[in-house]
């Protein structure tokens, strides 16, 4: 059977949609005029611990974060 | 981690036997919609066990579709941070599907259109309401509402010119000398959301 109706750019270069969604939301936030673009900056930020399993016990978190450290 | 658990499966039982009868009932309350030859089948196979529910058992009925087509259509407008319209009363939305500019009027044919970076206008009367959007999704539902869901949305005044160029700019070069394929794809994405947002502010 051939394959269905034509793949986006995106998903053929190996791009999922929700990255792409995300890169569209993070250039059309940038385009901003001063104050928005302040309170749309903060939107972006992540904060996130994560940690990788071995024998069935979490090993030590690593933390990603845009807020800084208090 | 496991004390998390119980906390959790005790959190659940309580607020299931304190809701109201609206709240999900368990796979053994609900009525049947199986065959009943696999039912006798499974009866003699597994008699201390009840037969399997199938999803369409757990789901609440569709809403009904109007006999005449209403007057207005009900916008639910909903970005990840706030929402934007909910339930309002238009005559007609304009959304920026990736097969064009498509218009909803109500007792529009049911559809699920995906949104590509572009305009969305709010008719109301004279009143036109025009906000950017990023991407997403657009659910058009047979009862003339309309649910579109966008991950940023912004007025037009919101903009500012200078900074699309210069984006814009940035990206074609980054397009030029992009490597792998998905440098390229990124490129490609920000050139066309650039070109969009320069053909709203002038168009």
């Amino acid at each position: 059977m051939a394959s269905n109706a034509a793949v986006p750019f995106w998903r053929a270069a190996g791009m999922t949609y929700i990255s792409y969604s995300n890169i569209c939301a993070n250039i059309v936030r940038n385009c901003l005029k001063e104050p928005h673009k302040a309170e749309a900056l903060t939107r972006e930020k992540v904060h996130f611990s994560l940690s990788k399993w071995a024998d069935g016990k979490p090993q030590k978190p690593v933390l990603r974060s845009d807020t800084p450290e208090v | 981690m496991f004390k998390q658990a119980s906390r959790l499966l005790s959190r659940s039982v309580a607020a299931a036997s304190s809701k109201s009868v609206t709240t999900r009932a368990f796979s053994t309350e609900l009525p049947s919609t199986l065959d009943s030859t696999f039912v006798e089948a499974w009866k003699k196979v597994a008699p201390n066990m009840d037969p399997p529910q199938t999803p369409s058992a757990f789901m609440k009925p569709r809403p009904s579709t109007p006999s005449s087509i209403p007057t207005k259509l009900t916008v639910n407008f909903v970005l990840p941070y706030t929402s934007e319209l909910t339930g309002k009363e238009v005559d007609m939305v304009i959304i920026p599907a990736s097969t064009g500019q498509m218009g909803v009027l109500p007792g529009h044919v049911p559809t699920i259109a995906e949104l590509k970076p572009g305009i969305m206008s709010v008719h109301e009367g004279t009143d036109v309401k025009k906000y950017f959007l990023s991407s997403g999704f657009a659910f058009l539902h047979a009862n003339s509402v309309a649910d579109i869901i966008a991950v940023e949305a912004v007025p037009l005044d919101h903009i500012d010119p200078s900074q699309v160029q210069k984006g814009l700019a940035e990206f074609q070069q980054k397009l030029a000398s992009a490597t792998t394929d998905l440098e390229k794809a990124e490129a490609q994405i920000g050139v066309e959301v650039h070109s969009a947002i320069n053909a709203a502010l002038s168009g």
